[in-house]
């Protein structure tokens, strides 16, 4: 008997589990590392500290650590009845995001100073300043870390399995259970992780030869 | 602001009474060093105001507290009767009217020459995108790089970039124009092309406040030469007094130094 023939369907949920889990994911880590980031270079004190406490409390807790309290303490205090999905991508979402917040701002200053003081001596607010010219400048820095940092989270999402998500690393309990060899399970599971991140991996490559072109 | 230690231009314009810029009594410190001490300036609509002293006198930092991208920590700027604001919208809606020509160009690495001259007409005046790209192409070909539109900065020589720099901040329509050392990181031969684009503007009539070390400029164009040292505004003289009479022994030996060579 073979463990991926007979269990293609749960397989392939798994898999789509585990890409559903980072995609969306990834969505919410750039979008709130785009906001976090422009925190942390804003003209605005408290601004700042909101982003440097974000990115300190955030990277600096254990994954898991954030898991337990999306799963036990948020639906709790705050939100009852959110469901299990919703909790796993905030978790791994704002995690991510401070790492996303970090590599967009070591491209943003890897942009002259007087790129972005020459949009403000022209007029434009904080906002169109980096969003005009100060960002479409640092996305060529940007990209090769935000690469390992979506990899990095395609493999944290496993986490997301041990709490009631289904995914490459949930359907593993399932099928020990049915008592196929746990080994080549991993196999299996391993080559579907291996797709996620090859596939991220060639993605980049693609966007860094795009970038390098039109310049 | 009517108790400005108003320093009288002398070879002012017409409405010597009209003030377009006022600095009142600015102080700041960069850390332990006090930058710029008791600044009090004037600056007249359509005069054209050079500003010239050794290195690290204060010259650049004052150019640059005028649209306030230096704070001052003490006293009062106002441009046409208003107050700068603090950071926030409405400082950049002020700063719309300030035109600055910066001593490293600043354009836009990512846009075209043409971009670079039609985004803030777009995108902080809300110009429509034809208009300001035909407002955009009169004022490179008044600056001499018309045929330079569809280029990146870095195809540029500096001479060109600045050229073009001064076009972004013409298209604005401003008010006033800030020059912070506009020809110091060109080659010699480039630096006339620029100042003759300066000397062209001071005859149509735009205030400016030129920060420079050119002084055939600051004799030829200037209504005013304000001369500083460590901070201090040391002495204010037509250009004519100035270079041929100074009266302080600061500006006696700055120009001993820098006119015999």
């Amino acid at each position: 008997m073979n463990v991926l023939l007979d269990n293609l369907a749960l397989f392939r949920e798994g898999f789509l589990g585990t890409l559903w889990l980072t995609v969306v994911s990834a969505l919410l880590a750039v979008v709130l590392g785009l906001v976090i980031a422009g925190f942390r270079v804003s003209p605005v004190p408290p601004l700042r500290i909101f982003g440097t406490l974000w990115v300190n409390v955030l990277r600096n807790t254990p994954l898991t650590l954030l898991f337990l309290v999306a799963f036990f303490v948020v639906p709790k205090v705050l939100f009852p009845g959110v469901n299990s999905f919703v909790l796993a991508v905030c978790a791994c979402g704002f995690y991510t995001s401070s790492f996303v917040a970090e590599a967009v701002r070591s491209g943003i200053n890897t942009v002259p100073m007087g790129q972005a003081e020459a949009a403000r001596a022209i007029g434009m607010t904080f906002t169109q300043t980096m969003r005009i010219v100060v960002l479409p400048q640092a996305t060529r820095t940007v990209v090769p870390p935000m690469s390992s940092i979506f990899i990095a989270l395609t493999k944290n999402t496993a986490i997301a399995g041990a709490f009631d998500n289904v995914d490459l690393f949930n359907i593993q309990k399932t099928l020990s259970n049915d008592g196929y060899d746990i080994a080549v399970i991993f196999v299996w599971i391993t080559l579907g992780y291996l797709i996620i991140t090859y596939a991220i991996n060639g993605l980049f490559r693609l966007l860094e030869n795009r970038l390098e072109v039109a310049r | 602001m009517s108790e400005v230690s108003v320093t009288k231009d002398a070879g002012g314009p017409e409405s010597a009474t009209d003030k377009l810029v006022v600095l009142d009594n600015i102080n700041k410190h960069f850390g332990a060093l006090h930058v710029l001490q008791d600044i009090d300036l004037t600056i007249a609509r359509g005069e054209v105001v050079v500003v010239i002293g050794p290195s690290g006198s204060g010259k650049s930092t004052l150019c640059r507290t005028i649209n306030r991208l230096e704070t001052v920590d003490s006293g009062s700027i106002t441009i046409d009767d208003k107050p700068l604001p603090e950071e926030g919208k409405e400082l950049a809606k002020l700063r719309a009217d300030v035109g600055m020509v910066f001593q490293s160009f600043n354009l836009f690495a990512h846009k075209t020459v043409l971009e670079n001259v039609t985004l803030g007409q777009v995108k902080v005046r809300r110009t429509d995108k034809r208009v300001a790209e035909e407002k955009a192409r009169t004022l490179l070909d008044r600056v001499g790089v018309g045929n330079q539109a569809d280029k990146y900065p870095a195809q540029l020589s500096g001479g060109q970039q600045q050229r073009v720099a001064i076009a972004r901040a013409l298209a604005m329509d401003p008010k006033v124009m800030l020059f912070d050392e506009p020809t110091s990181a060109l080659d010699p031969e480039m630096i006339n092309e620029v100042l003759e684009v300066m000397q062209q503007l001071a005859r149509d009539g735009m205030t400016m406040v030129v920060v420079t070390h050119e002084m055939g400029f600051a004799r030829s164009a200037a209504n005013r030469v304000v001369f500083m040292a460590d901070g201090r505004i040391v002495e204010e003289a037509t250009p004519e007094q100035f270079f041929s009479n100074p009266r302080s022994d600061r500006a006696k030996d700055f120009l001993s130094k820098i006119l015999h060579h």
